[in-house]
């Protein structure tokens, strides 16, 4: 037989902790699957958040080293500096991204370093049990938001891509989702064309993934795609937003 | 002939999330009544003989728990 999709060794063979159908899977798989395409496994080195993918050293087969929330493009670009020779990216959700580390994200991206950021975009903290993230749609319903996040007490949600797409900095920024096959395979290519333009040593590479988080959402894996799809991108256009050419 | 593919579905790392399931466009997937070591019902091929080989199932799977070959020519 001829292998058609077999499982990248750049995912360690153990159960995640994730929550039955959680995308956070798909995204750790993709970027695995990226580097080990790219015969970088053994060049990579990754920097793990506070959420969820606290844990993500235990699943993801390459050397990796964890920061405080929100801190790690700041530990990214300490990494990157003393080590040119590796491949870097850190693995942040919202809460960690765009709460906490907003200071971080935007110093790092304006400096134009050259790491990979993938930001796992799923509008909510799933660790802590669901409250509202600076992602929330407007209306969603979160433990701190329970009749839905409205514009005068919160504010609109945060679009990180295009904010960060205003700085000098960053060579490439795409926002991409993981409500489909092809949208998965999108992604993937996303993935990649971040670490090809991190090898070329164009400057900050930056993928905001599109996920899901059936669990504090309330919705089943499935459901919780058709979610995604007809509020997240509505409100979070897919597409490129910042793009350098590598030569 | 049409080519034959063989899905190989781990129900051991499977977490019963569904997904598989809702994304086969020809609808090959069912779940197990029969619970895991970890208490999900997997999910489970039948009907092989239909499957495109379109991966669709295994680019959701969160849990890569599924492996798909084709038959060779
Ligand atoms: C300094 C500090 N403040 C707050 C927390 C509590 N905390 C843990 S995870 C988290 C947010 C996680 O949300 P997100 O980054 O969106 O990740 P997800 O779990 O959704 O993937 C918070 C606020 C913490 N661990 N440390
Ligand atoms: S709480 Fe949400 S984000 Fe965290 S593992 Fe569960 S589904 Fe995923
Ligand atoms: S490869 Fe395609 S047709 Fe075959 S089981 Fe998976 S989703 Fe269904
Ligand atoms: S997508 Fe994966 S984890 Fe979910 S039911 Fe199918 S095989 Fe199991
Ligand atoms: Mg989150």
């Amino acid at each position: 037989m001829k292998p058609v999709f077999t499982v990248t060794k750049g995912m360690l063979p153990v159960s995640t902790s994730y929550c039955p159908g959680c995308t956070h899977g798909v995204a750790h798989r993709l970027i695995m699957e990226t580097l080990d395409e790219m015969g970088l496994l053994g060049k990579a080195l990754g920097v793990a958040p506070i959420g969820c993918s606290v844990v993500a050293h235990q699943f993801m087969n390459v050397d990796m080293c964890e920061a405080a929330h929100g801190r790690a493009p700041a530990v990214a670009s300490g990494i990157r500096r003393v080590h040119p020779d590796k491949v870097v990216f850190t693995y942040q959700g919202d809460g960690d991204l765009a709460s906490i580390g907003m200071g971080e994200i935007v110093h790092a991206a304006a400096r134009g370093e050259k790491f990979s950021t993938f930001f796992i975009n799923n509008g909510i903290y799933g660790m802590t049990g669901g409250q509202m993230a600076p992602t929330t749609l407007i209306g969603q319903r979160s433990t701190t938001s329970v009749d839905g996040r409205t514009r005068e007490q919160a504010g609109m949600p945060l679009k990180i891509s295009e904010l960060l797409a205003t700085l000098d900095g960053p060579a490439y920024i795409e926002r991409v989702a993981l409500d489909s096959p092809a949208h998965i395979r999108a992604a993937k290519k996303a993935i990649r064309k971040a670490f090809e333009v991190q090898l070329a040593g164009l400057g900050f590479s930056f993928v905001e993934i599109l996920s899901t988080c059936p669990t504090n959402w309330g919705l089943t894996p499935p459901k919780a795609m058709e979610w995604l799809r007809e509020n997240m991108i509505a409100y979070y256009p897919l597409g490129v937003y910042k793009d350098a050419e590598v030569k | 002939m049409a080519k034959k593919f063989q899905v190989v579905i781990d129900r051991e790392r499977c977490k019963g999330c569904e997904l598989c399931r809702s994304f086969c466009p020809k609808q090959l997937i069912e779940m197990d009544t029969q619970v895991n070591a970890k208490g999900y019902c997997p999910a489970k091929m039948t009907r092989s003989d239909e499957c495109v080989g379109c991966t669709s199932c295994a680019l959701v799977c969160p849990d890569c728990a599924i492996e798909i070959f084709a038959e060779e020519e």
